[in-house]
């Protein structure tokens, strides 16, 4: 039942034959992104990773915060929440706590996750809070039209860097596996199988799990650096990615025109923080 | 660790923070999400300390943006949730109540208020973030606001604001201030039979046939929690009664006015005040938290003096008994607001006044209460 995304006849698909149509929201559609955005298809990987799973998608919650990738939870079919900018962590946070049978799901952009919601993405990860974040890097601020990031490479333009940038940008996995994450992984959007699975390995763990998604934007920080179309980009990730599973995440700098590190960079276990605080105020309080 | 330590039924020597930590307990509260700020820290510390007795989290987040959007995530995971805050930390929450209005979320917020701008007075009281209660978030709402003047108060209040969440599905303020927070005083709790908790009113309907915001006579709509096969969306986008983004200003009327109309329509039941000597009245002081307390021993020394004064004592200041005032105004000399701030809710009597009375305030910027002969002799100015 579940062909992979990249062999599905997309042409003359209706939304009752829509192939992921019960976990998506097809009164929502058409979407808001771009041709050859990369959104899309890391969204199909999600889905074949939750159906394949097996994890009860009634248990599964959404959290998005603001912005291009900030719209995934409201075309996913799940309990979902499209919350502020940058505050779907401390959101998905409470979400968790109250409801531990919930898994929950954070899916957002770059600048959501490390810029406005940069303080809160360390310390979640430091508490090893059991959230899966989901963050894709497309290197701007799409939905505002293209504005400099958080992770916009040194020397590219921006309508907000118009000599280009010159203010540095955060490594992902290095700045997760630094502040506490247990699980962290890099895939661009032409690596869908890998992604899926990294997605699949993730899902059913606990603790603070990242996977950023390296996606395409035609619309805005491809064309204002003259980069070409999204499947340029595609072309771009499939010369310059390298894959090397547990890479020392200080060497996963992505330059404007560098190669991009791939990868399952860790994957270890920690008690996550209901469980660390549930054991040891247990002990104290005399347990049940 | 359960449910049987929940509520400390008895007579306690309590200061005003743990009263309100003790509220929360007693109206059922599963959640904290906080970060300490002086002169509420001592609510979230005695919420760390109680919570876990009953298998609730107490967790300090890395700042009040993340606090306040803890107990939401909190709340729609099905448990009771609240925060604490005070000055700045209230500015930061802004952003995220406004979140909770929209998305029509119960939860609780309390601000032990002490002297601002900015940084202002961490340790001295002040009442000058009333106005940043109504207004603090972007955009047009209602916004329910309790304003305690005891130890007693300030649990009662807890627990009330916990129902009125429940019932009116929002954000509700408790707007207390340092002399209430840090004072310590007798206060009872009662027993479970004798307290009024709200339940969440969860939906009867199936899964299919629940929209978020399908509102009923009353402008009222049910809850569901995550993890319960409706799978429901919501947006802090403007939306539709399914919650889904609609960005036209049809909409946008439509949802705004239902964000007010559920207050606003129902504000003779949300509205609680207490009257002081109003039968005889020619001038009624207007007060509420700490100052109504400094102003009824000022109503006291005035009355000595002859001056039939009276006081309207407001318990709810948010929504703002504007019939109230207007049922008063045209038979009184004069109103007299007292508050410390330079002059905020005296502007609300002031409208709602119209011109039928006098209304005098005294402007105080804080950092401590009127002097009760300063508002005796703003009494005898206004009974002139």
């Amino acid at each position: 039942m579940n062909k992979p995304a990249a062999q599905l006849d997309v042409t003359n698909v209706s939304q009752d034959t829509h192939p992921m149509a019960d976990l998506l929201r097809m009164d929502r559609m058409p979407h808001i992104w771009c041709s050859s955005c990369g959104l899309g298809t890391g969204l199909t990987c999600f889905i074949m990773a939750l159906r394949d799973s097996g994890i009860p998608e009634d248990d599964v919650a959404v959290v998005s915060g603001i912005g291009c990738t900030g719209r995934v939870a409201g075309y996913l079919n799940l309990d979902s929440f499209h919350t502020t900018h940058g505050r779907a962590i401390p959101f998905a946070t409470g979400l968790t706590l109250a409801n531990p049978k919930l898994r929950v799901v954070v899916y957002s952009g770059d600048g959501d996750i490390v810029a406005i919601g940069g303080n809160h993405f360390i310390h979640s990860a430091r508490r090893n809070m059991d959230l899966m974040v989901i963050c894709v890097n497309n290197f701007t601020y799409g939905m505002t039209g293209g504005q400099a990031g958080p992770t916009t490479p040194i020397s590219a333009k921006a309508t907000t860097a118009p000599y280009g940038n010159y203010d540095y940008p955060f490594n992902i996995p290095y700045l997760a596996i630094a502040a506490g994450a247990t699980y962290v992984a890099r895939w661009t959007s032409l690596h869908m199988r890998r992604l899926k699975n990294s997605m699949l390995e993730a899902l059913p763990k606990k603790g603070f799990r990242v996977i950023e998604i390296i996606c395409p934007c035609p619309t805005a920080y491809a064309r204002k650096n003259r980069l070409g179309t999204g499947l340029d980009l595609l072309k771009y990730y499939h010369d310059n990615s390298i894959i090397k599973h547990g890479a020392d995440p200080r060497e996963a700098n992505i330059d404007m025109n560098g190669k991009v590190v791939c990868g399952k960079f860790l994957d270890i276990e920690r008690p996550t923080f209901r469980d660390f605080q549930t054991e040891n105020i247990g002990k104290q309080l005399g347990g049940e | 660790m359960g449910e049987e330590r929940r509520l400390l039924t008895g007579e306690h020597f309590l200061t005003g923070d743990h009263a309100c930590a003790e509220g929360g307990m007693a109206a059922g509260c599963m959640f904290f999400g906080g970060y300490p700020i002086t002169p509420s820290t001592e609510i979230a510390e005695r919420m760390s300390v109680r919570l876990p007795q009953v298998g609730g989290i107490f967790i300090q987040m890395e700042d009040e943006l993340a606090s306040m959007n803890s107990i939401l995530g909190a709340s729609w995971g099905g448990w009771k949730s609240m925060t604490c805050t005070s000055g700045p930390g209230f500015s930061l929450m802004m952003e995220n109540l406004g979140l909770g209005i929209v998305l029509e979320t119960p939860t609780v917020l309390v601000n032990i208020q002490r002297g601002g701008p900015s940084t202002g007075l961490p340790t001295l009281v002040g009442q000058a973030d009333m106005m940043q209660a109504k207004w603090g978030s972007h955009g047009d709402y209602e916004i329910i606001a309790l304003a305690p003047n005891s130890p007693q108060e300030i649990f009662d209040h807890t627990v009330k604001a916990f129902n009125l969440a429940e019932i009116y599905r929002t954000p509700v303020l408790v707007m207390g201030d340092e002399s209430v927070g840090h004072m310590t005083e007798k206060v009872v709790i009662p027993s479970k039979e004798e307290l009024e908790v709200v339940p969440r009113r969860y939906t009867k309907k199936k899964p299919g046939e629940y929209l978020p915001y399908d509102y009923d006579e009353n402008e009222l709509s049910d809850m569901v929690k995550a993890g319960d096969g409706y799978r429901f969306h919501i947006t802090g986008l403007t939306h539709d009664e399914r919650g889904y983004p609609v960005i036209n200003a049809e909409k946008q009327d439509w949802m705004v006015r239902h964000l007010r109309d559920k207050i606003l329509k129902n504000k003779k039941k949300i509205i609680e005040v207490e009257r002081i000597n109003l039968d005889d009245a020619e001038v009624v002081v207007i007060s509420y938290g700490i100052s109504s307390r400094v102003a009824h021993r000022a109503m006291d020394l005035a009355r000595e003096d002859g001056i039939k004064v009276g006081m309207l004592r407001l318990i709810t200041v948010w929504p703002f008994p504007d019939y109230m005032i207007k049922e008063l105004a045209p038979r009184i000399k004069a109103f007299v607001t007292v508050e410390l701030n330079m002059g905020q809710i005296s502007l609300e009597v002031e409208r709602h006044t119209a011109g039928k009375a006098g209304c005098y305030s005294l402007p105080h910027a804080g950092g401590e209460v009127h002097k009760p002969e300063d508002i005796a002799e703003a009494i005898k100015e206004a009974a002139k």
